[in-house]
């Protein structure tokens, strides 16, 4: 049998399967495949968003390569990225394993720290607007922290958390944590969960204590876990728009914008859809670079 | 068996096909896409009440907010899936690209038409938000492609009573009176003044009031046009307001990062005691607080050289899809939308200045003193050009970092003018 009809006899075989999995194919070609590809063509273009559009072949990206808000706004999202592995996800850990022990109101605390996840993100902004709201009334703070700073004798702490360059992106980093924390939190006690009792107990026998056992047991068995979270962090944080939108707008100045809004204020405030296509190319290989990277750490940690 | 599965799968995908190339035809139904939340339920109910008098169904849909709308109109734009009725809310730029494209209807002759009736119905400036003149500088053909449904103006809004409280009488002719009024206000613990400058358009809004002021038209348009330099000492003068706002103590503590909506909500809880916001205001102050007692004024000037122009036009201006198969039904009901009574049901109950000038005589004393600011309203869509968005982000962004004490005035300027200087040099 020659190749010719071997080719076409695989084709008459499997001609069933390929017909039920073209719709699928073709959706994911309309809807991902097609808008992925434009976005890349337009990148080279110089497009207002309507009308013709005009080939300018690399000087979108020249022009970003040169961009200081760009890559201040890339170190931003860095620094929110950074906060929440500091710190979101060690707490998240940690009340993962408190909860995964036999304490009391267990199930209470699983929904008590999924609560602030299932928020929309808009609802969480709203609700820590009104806590940083840096204004009074007839001498009284609005704002529910300033208000208890003030009550609790620290006047001296009051202060417009959100309109201080100083203090503005750190506060984003805070709420953006608040809000991630339970994904985290639900993940990694899925994960706990499925390490077999029976490692623990012959650690026991072996004279393992507390934190030999947490070292030599769980955090091996939980590094396939742990790395889906540091991923699903970095990618989540990085790309934070929403919250940002509802906590300070359009921004405090340029202090508080992050690569998905310079993104959306090229295509909005000055319509350079060009610009902001190459902007999001630029920006996805970062994240697929730093995917990739965390990738490789993790193998090799579970390699040593 | 396979035969049989092969033919299903074929019409199916020749069905979906069939489907996505289908072309549309004419009916006696009109469809129509807004972004007013506040207007939806009016709309829906003149809508109704256009069908029973002529048997045209108007659907209406809503999709906010208008950031969102604007992408949805630009999206379906590309792909040719315009309704018969929609809004264009981008700058004038973008509007004149959509109408070289074909995608809006010119309304010239419709609006001259019987002695230029509809045309003379409604107000002039509104009509200037879709005006193209002959020789514009947009290439466009001239003509009238948009009808506005109201009219808005940015003015400032005081309340009476906080007003009083710090034993001002009447409300500031000048900027130096503003100022005092501020500092008699902070003396009595109330906050002088609010707006929603975390949005850059409503500061550069209050910004090109000022321009006006201190510089006159002419030298704001030679600036765009690269003639005069923003480190002028004009343009300074502009920024100084900014910083005597700061220093005097008349502005809410985080200013730069308030939406309007955080700002319309502060002034009728009655937590500052003057606003700069657009007349739609009065319907949302109605339905936070309505027992809220406040006048309307114009930015107080702070020069007298020349006059303090004020942002007014079109407040919301639709469209009629220039391919649609419905182009006459959605002109005539856009006409009939815009006649007097039906502007007067839309006034009322939507508390918004009405397109139609005869519609006047219906609205609230506080929109009446909203109207009269439409004698002094100037706007972007009116001018003969206007500048770069690249530029006008970095001077608002930089109004942003002088209120937060983190740049002068003059660093901002040569800031501004470098950004101005590289787009002029792209644009040869």
């Amino acid at each position: 049998m020659n190749t010719k009809s071997k080719i076409s006899g695989l084709l008459k075989d499997n001609i069933e399967n390929f017909l039920f999995v073209l719709p699928a194919f073709a959706i994911f070609c309309v809807f991902y495949i097609y808008p992925f590809t434009n976005m890349i063509y337009i990148s080279f273009q110089d497009w207002i968003g309507i009308g013709p559009m005009h080939f300018v072949g690399l000087q979108n990206y020249k022009e970003l390569m040169g961009d200081k808000l760009w890559w201040d706004s890339i170190w931003h999202a860095g620094y929110i990225t950074l906060f929440a592995l500091c710190f979101q996800n060690p707490l998240a850990f940690a009340l993962a394993l408190a909860c995964d022990r036999e304490i009391r109101l267990k199930r209470f605390y699983r929904v008590v720290f999924f609560i602030a996840p299932v928020l929309s993100e808009v609802v969480v902004g709203l609700i820590w607007n009104w806590i940083l709201n840096p204004e009074t009334q007839n001498g009284q703070h609005i704002g529910l922290l300033n208000h208890f700073l003030y009550a609790s004798g620290f006047p001296q702490l009051v202060h417009d958390w959100l309109g201080d360059p100083k203090t503005a992106l750190t506060t984003i980093a805070i709420v953006n944590s608040w809000k991630g924390f339970g994904w985290g939190f639900i993940i990694l006690l899925a994960g706990l969960q499925t390490i077999d009792k029976q490692l623990y107990e012959a650690a026991k026998i072996d004279g393992a204590g507390a934190w030999k056992t947490f070292t030599n047991v769980t955090i091996p068995m939980m590094l396939p876990v742990i790395l889906v979270v540091m991923i699903l962090t970095i990618l989540g944080c990085m790309q934070v728009f929403v919250l940002i939108l509802t906590l300070v707008n359009e921004g405090l100045v340029n202090h508080t914008d992050v690569p998905v809004t310079r993104i959306f204020s090229a295509m909005q405030n000055t319509n350079r859809f060009g610009y902001a296509c190459a902007e999001a190319v630029v920006f996805g290989i970062i994240l697929v670079s730093i995917s990739f990277l965390t990738k490789k750490l993790s193998d090799k940690a579970k390699q040593a | 068996m396979f035969k049989i599965k092969l033919k299903l799968c074929s019409c199916l995908i020749l069905v979906f096909m069939a489907g996505c190339t289908q072309a549309p035809k004419p009916s006696n139904k009109i469809l129509l896409w807004h972004w007013m939340t506040d207007r939806n339920d009016t709309f829906l109910k003149l809508a109704q009440q256009y069908q029973k008098e002529t048997g045209i169904q108007v659907t209406v849909e809503l999709f906010a907010p208008s950031d969102s709308y604007s992408q949805k109109i630009i999206a379906a734009a590309q792909a040719s899936v315009l309704p018969d009725i929609y809004g264009i809310l981008d700058k004038k730029t973008i509007a004149s690209d959509f109408i070289q494209a074909g995608f809006v209807a010119d309304l010239t002759g419709d609006m001259q038409a019987n002695g230029e009736a509809w045309e003379n119905s409604l107000f002039d400036k509104a009509l200037a938000d879709k005006r193209f003149d002959t020789n514009n500088t947009y290439g466009v053909k001239a003509g009238i492609y948009g009808v506005p449904i109201d009219v808005s103006n940015e003015q400032m809004i005081y309340n009476k009573k906080l007003l009083s409280k710090a034993g001002i009488k009447t409300p500031p002719l000048t900027f130096d009176e503003f100022i005092k009024d501020a500092q008699a206000l902070r003396r009595v613990g109330v906050t002088p003044f609010v707006s929603g400058w975390g949005e850059l358009w409503l500061l550069d809004c209050f910004a090109s009031n000022y321009a006006f002021n201190i510089m006159g038209e002419e030298k704001v348009f030679d600036t765009f046009r690269g003639k005069v330099k923003y480190t002028d000492p004009d343009w300074i003068k502009v920024l100084n307001v900014f910083v005597e706002l700061r220093d005097k103590g008349v502005l809410i503590d985080g200013i730069v990062t308030k939406g309007n909506k955080y700002s319309e909500q502060d002034f009728a809880l009655e937590r500052a005691a003057f606003a700069f916001n657009g007349s739609w205001c009065v319907n949302v102050y109605h339905d936070m607080n309505p027992d809220l007692d406040y006048g309307v004024i114009p930015p107080p000037p702070i020069s007298t050289a020349y006059p303090l122009k004020i942002w007014g036009s079109a407040g919301s201006t639709f469209v009629v899809n220039a391919a649609s198969p419905n182009k006459d039904k959605a002109i005539a009901f856009l006409k009939w939308l815009t006649a007097a009574q039906q502007q007067a049901v839309l006034a009322r109950e939507t508390n918004n200045l009405p397109s139609n000038k005869e519609a006047l005589s219906t609205i609230s004393p506080i929109l009446g003193e909203f109207a009269k600011g439409m004698d002094q309203s100037t706007h972007p869509n009116m001018w003969p050009l206007n500048e770069d968005p690249s530029v006008s982000e970095v001077f608002d962004r930089g109004i942003q970092a002088i209120i937060i004490g983190e740049k002068t005035p003059e660093q901002v300027a040569q800031e501004v003018q470098i950004i101005k200087d590289r787009q002029m040099a792209k644009g040869n």
